[in-house]
């Protein structure tokens, strides 16, 4: 009796102690997840959000939008709402804001930024009876109902403008359908341009990643067969890199690339080619910088697994009179999956990533979709845009993180 | 038994070609590594080879340029501070999340790797229009506070693998003693701990003493740092001057490179004896 008291007295001990443990875990692990959901989940969160939010018509012109609430939608509106479109807009000056309603209608049709910015130029300062000719007589725009119609089609507070933009397609003001858009690019209309940018990224983090396996798996391979002594100093030189800043290492690949620089001197000097070839600014010099930046995060993880592989089987498997090749293909590579997945992940995941190394060493054409993010952010100021090609670019890394956990976690448990 | 192979000509020549490929990806690792160190000391004023003369002119020009000095300097300001920040936080968060288990765990820490995959770009237009509202673009703090987010995930993971070897008895003894949790914590736990602490320092300090592109988003040219500068150099007039800073650079991040594995092979060399 007096033992199963005591024994509960300590099962309520222990689980005292333990809820206060938890407890004082949780209290720990607070102050980091208060300062990250303040200084980088709430960021994200917006930056995410501000791919399907439209503020600017429907906060900025909101007696004209009040006004065209009973307009039948096919003739031109009644002075009343040009009324209301004069007290908007100079509204909109005093407080600064008359730039954003241009702007969001521009994106619409640039005839509209530049209708916008002229009727600003020739508004009565004082209220005037006959308002409506005024406005028409700055831009002839104002009578077309396409217009009216097209300002009504921006108005709501929430749009699909951006993410469908991001996929080069719009909707239709009159039948409301989905149709391809065109971009005008030096004086030419290319197709599917934000597609394209999501395919050649994709592309070259496939390419990059490829060629990572490639010469990173023998790599691997051989360091894990070198005495531990030799494989300890000659893992430094895949440390060091690894450690090197970005900017180093892309300066290095720069010096070397460059028409006047080393790899052209050495192949000019051995009579390979006659005159320099020009790497950079270009999708070649992109590739070699990349491919080495991302090496060591193949070739570590690599060389931690095939440490860890026991040689016997694959001597077992020639004993018994495989060919090396063949054992090596069959008994050891299998053994390296989970490890080799994990890497190329992690691999195509930084990779679909990356800015630094295409702005600096590629062209035009060789930019990925980080590089358009901050174009339409800093250049353009297309903020919508940048926000649905951000939300592009997290969706494809979300997706690829939750297939590496799974992964990883697999590895785990083997 | 299956000697024959590897006495085969045709396995020696396989073998030659497997040695000197993985002896052409090493020289390819470290060859741009290496390249700008030389010519950091050329006296020509192209970053060229071959080399004309030997000389100190691109750091001096480096130690004497007033942008490459406040870059620096800016540098120096933020990193150390973001690291503090950044590894107090993070410590604290490992030693709540390593050796307990409660509800929203998993959550908490996918908040806490988050910073890591999410793609820098990203991270730094979110930050951009949201330091703008809280006008702190353009400020050191602003800057300090971003790379403090990435660094925490680089102190967790250190600091929670530190805390992995660390054996709880040491601890229970201790308070079996009388001591009170902070003591136990500063004369008991830290100590053990804190090779793994300081490499997440050192990791933080290197990720911030590395970022760029998050920086040129929030800084003004006031705040510029070494990496921000030679972003910049590289993509306006590479001059060799840039070679003397990444020479600069690459010694500290060797410096970096070996106090960590120091660092690692110490805490193993503590951590033997316990198992």
């Amino acid at each position: 009796m007096e033992q199963i008291i005591k024994q509960q007295i300590l099962k309520k001990g222990l689980k005292k102690s333990g809820r206060k443990k938890r407890w004082l875990s949780r209290v720990l692990v607070m102050p980091v997840v208060i300062f990250l959901i303040v200084f980088f989940v709430v960021p994200l969160a917006d930056i995410l959000c501000k791919s399907i939010i439209n503020p600017e018509i429907h906060r900025n012109l909101p007696q004209t939008l009040q006004a065209l609430a009973t307009w039948d939608g096919k003739t031109t509106p009644d002075n009343t709402v040009f009324m209301a479109l004069a007290n908007d807009l100079r509204e909109a000056r005093k407080k600064g804001v008359a730039g954003a309603i241009g702007r969001r209608l521009g994106y619409e049709d640039d005839k509209y930024r530049i209708m916008i910015s002229t009727t600003l130029r020739k508004l009565p300062r004082k209220p005037v009876d006959d308002i409506k000719s005024k406005i028409v007589a700055a831009s002839p725009l104002w009578q077309d109902p396409t217009t009216w119609q097209v300002i009504k089609q921006v108005s709501g507070s929430l749009t699909t403008h951006y993410l469908l933009q991001s996929f080069d397609y719009k909707t239709d003001y009159n039948t409301g359908k989905l149709v391809p858009i065109t971009i005008k690019m030096h004086n030419e209309q290319v197709a599917n341009y934000h597609i394209k940018i999501l395919l050649r990224t994709l592309w070259m983090s496939f390419i990059i990643t490829s060629f990572c396996v490639l010469i990173g798996y023998p790599l691997a391979y051989w360091l894990s067969c070198q005495p531990t002594k030799r494989a300890n100093l000659l893992l430094i030189l895949v440390l060091l890199p690894f450690w090197t800043s970005l900017l180093v290492r892309t300066t290095g690949w720069y010096i070397l690339l460059q028409s006047n620089g080393l790899i052209n001197y050495l192949l000019q000097l051995f009579g390979i080619i006659s005159q320099p070839i020009s790497f950079i600014p270009g999708r070649f010099g992109v590739y070699i910088a990349m491919i080495h930046i991302l090496l060591p995060f193949i070739v570590l993880p690599l060389y931690a697994v095939m440490k860890g592989i026991s040689t016997t089987h694959l001597r077992a498997a020639i004993s018994l009179g495989a060919h090396p090749l063949y054992a090596f293909s069959t008994v050891y590579v299998p053994q390296t999956y989970a490890g080799l997945r994990a890497g190329v992940l992690l691999v195509f995941i930084m990779a679909i990533g990356y800015y630094v190394t295409p702005a600096l060493l590629g062209g035009p054409a060789d930019q990925m979709i980080s590089y358009f993010i901050n174009y339409y952010t800093n250049e353009i100021n297309n903020w919508g845009l940048a926000a649905a090609l951000s939300l592009q670019l997290i969706v494809l890394v979300v997706i690829l993180s939750w297939i590496y956990s799974k992964i990883s976690y697999r590895k785990r448990k083997v | 038994m299956f000697k024959h192979y590897y006495r085969s000509t045709s396995w020696k020549i396989g073998r030659f070609i497997f040695n000197s490929f993985a002896g052409l990806v090493l020289v390819f690792l470290i060859t741009p590594v290496l390249i700008i160190i030389p010519l950091s000391f050329n006296s020509s004023s192209f970053l060229t080879y071959p080399m004309d003369d030997v000389s100190l002119t691109w750091y001096k020009a480096f130690f004497t340029s007033d942008t490459w000095m406040s870059a620096l300097k800016n540098s120096f300001i933020i990193a150390p501070i973001a690291t503090l920040f950044a590894t107090v936080l993070g410590t604290l968060a490992a030693m709540g999340i390593a050796k307990t288990k409660f509800r929203g765990k998993m959550l908490f820490m996918s908040i806490i790797m988050s910073p890591m995959v999410t793609p820098i770009v990203i991270t730094a237009v979110g930050m951009y229009f949201f330091f703008a509202q809280l006008q702190l673009t353009n400020s050191y703090l602003g800057i300090i506070l971003a790379h403090t987010v990435l660094g925490i995930p680089f102190v967790v993971i250190t600091v929670t693998a530190s805390l992995r070897g660390y054996d709880d008895n040491f601890s229970r003894a201790a308070i079996s003693l009388g001591a009170s949790p902070l003591t136990v914590f500063r004369t008991v736990t830290f100590p053990l701990i804190a090779p793994g602490v300081i490499s997440g320092a050192l990791f933080a300090f290197a990720t911030s003493f590395d970022e760029v592109v998050v920086t040129l988003f929030l800084a003004s040219s006031s705040q510029r740092t070494l990496p921000m500068q030679m972003f910049s150099g590289i993509r306006e007039n590479i001059e060799p001057t840039i070679a003397a800073a990444a020479t600069i650079m690459l010694v500290s991040s060797a410096v970096l490179l070996l106090t960590i594995e120091y660092l690692r092979r110490r805490s193993e060399r503590l951590r033997k004896p316990t198992h």
